[in-house]
């Protein structure tokens, strides 16, 4: 890993660590953002009948044309050695591919039943793209249960894309951020860079697959999500400084984040506060009406996403909300680290799942709100207990000062509408 | 391997976790990888579930296939026990875990539980989710009832005359499951009907049963096999082991509901000629009513499960005097049936689970109504045709809050509106003159609504469940968005002639203009082309 990272990691909270059932999505749901995200490409599940359903039913979206994702579903005759698989997934794409003009990258992404069986997709990959001939660049990763946890989808996608990217020229510098962001929000940070004289800025994921950013030693990375420990690993690799930084929800999220960008481009303070004064100002008036809702409720988040720990700490310091329990699926401590730091001391964090205890915790606890996945919303709603579906926080844009009181409003509405209803 | 946009039918566990979640005092443990939990949504969201389903997952991970997943199984299936002490205990593998050979059902049944412990063997790589829910129910009942099967030369059974002479009739209805299309509403519906004519019912299942209730099944005279795709093996069986008579019409629609009392009438002797004469269904005047006229020959395109897809076809051409242009289910093991049905109709029925292959059937047929599942109201959609959602899989709106059953005589009631009301539109047909050119009746006059579709690139658009739901009857005069661009050019004059058209039914005749010029390489349309092709799709 590059020396970017902070040589002395600050304390860490007492984190329990749980282990047991986990409910929580596979990676494959992250296909639902990315497909929508990156407008040239093709999402192709080779799986089972439950990675299909999965798909159309976890994320509770309906596309209505011919969407960018299908799976190729294994049947007994692939598994049996009957058919190869091989060259029924050549059949799959090439039937695929026909129907699809408009596909510029393919994915093959595995899945749990694919990684049993050891079907190395990267291989498959390496084949159809060279049988392409450049029409078509087929890349694999995987989104398998057994491997990835939600948005780690995101991560192993992204990880995928990094061979793609050219090397920039000698002395060459810009900024990567990392991580699906609505185009309103990038058009957002674009500007607040631009203002600042940092660039060129360039987004990964992007809408295009056929123009990729320079990546090198001259690339500075800033996370604008946290789950992404492959890719940052990689990264490393290839020389780029990881910059480390709170992430960019709510004002100081956002403030702190821009900052670290701005050391690196050596941005005066002046210059800094001058640019970022003013859509911080009226962040922080915007989130007023909401942390009065907020202030003083208490809150459990049930490990889904890994923005728990980001999220928690925006509701905790900028609207006043009590952390009863974060939970994280997953704990990476070097993209964590500057988030810890600021969240209270003594908070109960909770890394990996049993979902029962979990539950009978916040039954005992009962929390002003809960975030939870769309399993969990209504049997605790049911309870009398307010809910947040955390999927909603991947499906909407919630970065960036401009967002930070529809951020706050997300958590709020539930508790006002639970304060309106009369029934 | 199988290329699959949508899929119909989940897995078979998930037809498992469906029977776990209809019954009380029984849970599911399935050994399954992490991810698999998605399958709680299902019941919490679409149904509004308030309790989470009763099925407890393994969730292992890679780190955990290095170890012992069978271990992992082991410890899920004691823990479960503990905490949630069902009487019955049903253990089964979704895909993955099928592949590690862990054996889960044989391994639980080792461990000495204090309760039945039934393990499935639910083929995950060549079967879907209603086998795996009637597999699952077969699974139970057999378990369950298996000590009373009488041994062979037990004396006869008595006939269900004979056994209900001076008592009234009892009936175990069969098949309703949760995630059943309109299920809850259908055994109350079912058990009034029931009642009408003196029957009582014994018992529902697997709906509201519980494995004692299941223990009761033998005492009641007959089963009713209301939703075959479930209940079809377990009626058969008991009707072999417990020479128990299953009452095969299934009431949906008028004259389904008719032959369901008849069946029972042959069956026992009650007299169900009151009933049917009282039968509080207003299908027939509102069919009658002359404003039902313009229903006449509508072309329909009937895709669903089995069960609901027949039902359909009967109530569409006997009771709404529609033309049936297509039938077809993704029912396989009902396949037999539904094409003899639609060989009734001199059609040829499809039989297929794949989504492209019913739109192109759709898209080709130029139905005037869809029927179908979820996916078919996706289709027309698409399409710009109505549509009414008629069986699983469905989406939350399907669960309404009203009573909305689909059997029995307040079934017609409900089918007629819910049906006829994608079509309202037409009931302006014979006032169209008057209104042609009128200055509040045209396209621009358009409300919105307080519907949002949030569009995306390209002809995608995508809604979220729950929030903003799916607002499929919205999109129904927005001209359907093909993938390839029209080959064929409008002239002015023709251009002209389309906007005398009303608005609402432009869109179509816009399409069918080119696509009858497209079939016939035409590559200007004129006035001539366009009354050809009104000559060419009119009735």
């Amino acid at each position: 890993m590059s020396g970017t990272i902070p040589a002395s990691v600050g304390a860490l909270p007492e984190i329990l660590r749980e282990s047991g059932q986990c409910e929580v999505f596979c990676g494959l749901s992250s296909i639902v953002w990315l497909h929508r995200k990156m407008h040239d490409t093709f999402f192709l599940v080779v799986g089972s009948r439950t990675c299909a359903h999965l798909l159309q039913s976890a994320a509770g979206v309906m596309i209505f044309a011919e969407p960018r994702f299908a799976t190729a579903i294994l049947q007994e005759r692939d598994l049996a050695g009957i058919a190869d698989c091989h060259d029924e997934l050549d059949l799959v794409v090439n039937r695929l591919l026909a129907r699809r003009a408009d596909i510029r990258t393919l994915f093959l992404v595995g899945s749990c039943p694919s990684e049993v069986i050891k079907l190395d997709l990267h291989k498959v990959a390496e084949r159809l793209t060279s049988a392409q001939q450049g029409r078509v660049k087929v890349l694999a990763f995987s989104g398998s249960g057994l491997e990835t946890t939600f948005t780690q989808g995101e991560d192993q996608c992204v990880a995928a894309l990094l061979p793609e990217l050219p090397r920039p020229r000698s002395g060459e510098r810009n900024l990567l951020v990392l991580g699906t962001l609505a185009d309103v929000v990038e058009d957002q940070f674009n500007r607040l860079f631009d203002a600042l004289g940092i660039g060129p800025v360039h987004f990964i994921p992007g809408t295009d697959t056929q123009s990729f950013p320079p990546i090198g030693d001259g690339t500075n990375v800033l996370f604008a999500q946290p789950f992404f420990n492959e890719t940052a690993g990689l990264l490393a690799a290839r020389g780029a400084h990881l910059l480390s930084a709170p992430f960019p929800f709510g004002v100081e999220g956002t403030l702190t984040w821009l900052k670290a960008a701005a050391r690196a481009w050596g941005v005066t303070d002046a210059q800094f506060e001058g640019v970022t004064a003013g859509p911080a100002g009226r962040a922080h008036g915007s989130l007023a009406r909401y942390r009065e809702v907020l202030a003083g409720r208490r809150i459990t988040f049930l490990p889904d996403s890994q923005l728990e720990i980001p999220l928690a700490r925006f509701l905790h310091r900028e609207c006043g909300v009590e952390l009863l329990e974060v939970g994280t699926p997953y704990l990476d401590r070097r993209a964590m680290q500057p988030e810890l730091d600021l969240l209270p001391p003594g908070v109960r964090l909770v890394e990996g799942q049993d979902v029962d205890r979990q539950l009978d915790r916040v039954a005992a606890e009962r929390p002003d709100l809960t975030v939870c996945g769309l399993g969990l919303a209504n049997p605790l709603e049911a309870l009398g207990l307010p809910t947040k579906w955390s999927i909603e926080l991947v499906f909407t844009p919630i970065h960036g000062f401009e967002q930070a009181a529809d951020l706050a409003e997300l958590f709020a509405r539930p508790l006002i509408r639970s304060q309106r209803l009369k029934v | 391997m199988q290329l699959t946009v949508w899929t119909y039918e989940g897995p078979p566990h998930i037809g498992a976790i469906r029977i776990a979640a209809s019954m009380r005092a029984v849970h599911c443990v399935l050994h399954a990888p992490q991810g698999d939990t998605y399958a709680d949504l299902l019941f919490t969201m679409i149904e509004r579930g308030e309790h989470r389903p009763p099925v407890s997952y393994t969730t292992f991970k890679a780190r955990d296939l290095g170890t012992d997943t069978a271990e992992l199984l082991k410890t899920r299936v004691r823990e479960t026990y503990d905490r949630f002490k069902p009487d019955l205990l049903l253990v089964g593998e979704a895909c993955t875990a099928e592949l590690l050979q862990d054996q889960a059902g044989t391994l639980a049944e080792s461990m000495d539980l204090p309760v039945p412990v039934v393990p499935l063997e639910l083929s995950a790589f060549s079967r879907q989710e209603n086998w795996g829910a009637s597999e699952t129910f077969y699974q139970v009942v057999r378990r369950i009832l298996q000590q009373q099967v009488p041994p062979p030369g037990s004396a006869p059974r008595a006939s269900v005359r004979e056994r209900c002479a001076g008592r009234r009739p009892t009936a175990n209805l069969l098949g309703p499951t949760s995630l059943g299309f309109r299920c809850r509403d259908d055994v109350v519906e079912v058990a009034r009907l029931l009642d009408s004519i003196g029957v009582d019912v014994n018992l529902v299942a697997p709906l509201g049963a519980s494995p004692v209730d299941i223990a009761r099944i033998p005492q009641a005279d007959f089963n009713c096999c209301l939703y075959p795709e479930v209940s079809l093996a377990t009626s058969s069986w008991l009707e072999r082991m417990f020479k128990q008579p299953t009452v095969k019409a299934i009431p949906i629609g008028l004259n389904a509901t008719r032959d369901f009392l008849g069946e029972i009438s042959t069956l026992t002797g009650i007299d169900v000629g009151t009933a049917l004469a009282a039968g509080a269904s207003r299908l027939p005047w509102y069919s009658r009513s002359v404003d039902s006229t313009y229903l006449t020959g509508k072309r329909v395109s009937i895709f669903a499960d089995a069960t609901h897809a027949i039902a359909a076809a009967r109530i569409c051409a006997e009771e709404l005097g529609f033309k049936v242009v297509g039938l077809g289910t993704y029912s396989r093991e009902l396949a037999r049936e539904v094409r003899a049905v639609a060989a009734h109709y001199g059609i040829e029925a499809l039989i297929t689970d794949d989504y492209l292959e019913v739109e192109t059937q759709v898209a080709g047929l130029h139905p005037e109504l869809v029927l179908g599942t979820q996916m078919e109201r996706h289709i027309a959609k698409r399409l710009g045709i109505p549509c009414a959602v008629i069986g699983a899989p469905h989406h939350i709106q399907d669960c309404p809050a009203r009573y909305a059953p689909q059997m029995g005589f307040e079934g017609t009631n409900v089918i007629f509106d819910t049906w006829v009301h994608p079509l309202m539109m037409g009931l302006e047909e014979h006032l169209l003159t008057m209104f042609r050119g009128d200055f509040e009746f045209h396209d621009e006059a358009q409300d919105s609504g307080q519907w949002t579709v949030v569009s995306g690139q390209g002809n995608e658009q995508v809604t979220m469940s729950g929030g903003q739901a799916d607002q499929s009857a919205a999109a129904s005069n927005q001209p359907a968005t093909d993938h390839q661009p029209p080959t064929t050019a409008w002239s002015p004059e023709a251009e002209r002639e389309l906007k005398k058209i009303p608005f609402f039914v432009r869109g179509k005749a816009r399409r069918n203009t080119e696509l009858f010029a497209t079939e016939r390489g035409i590559q200007m349309i004129t006035v001539e082309t366009l009354y050809d092709a009104k000559a060419h799709f009119g009735r």
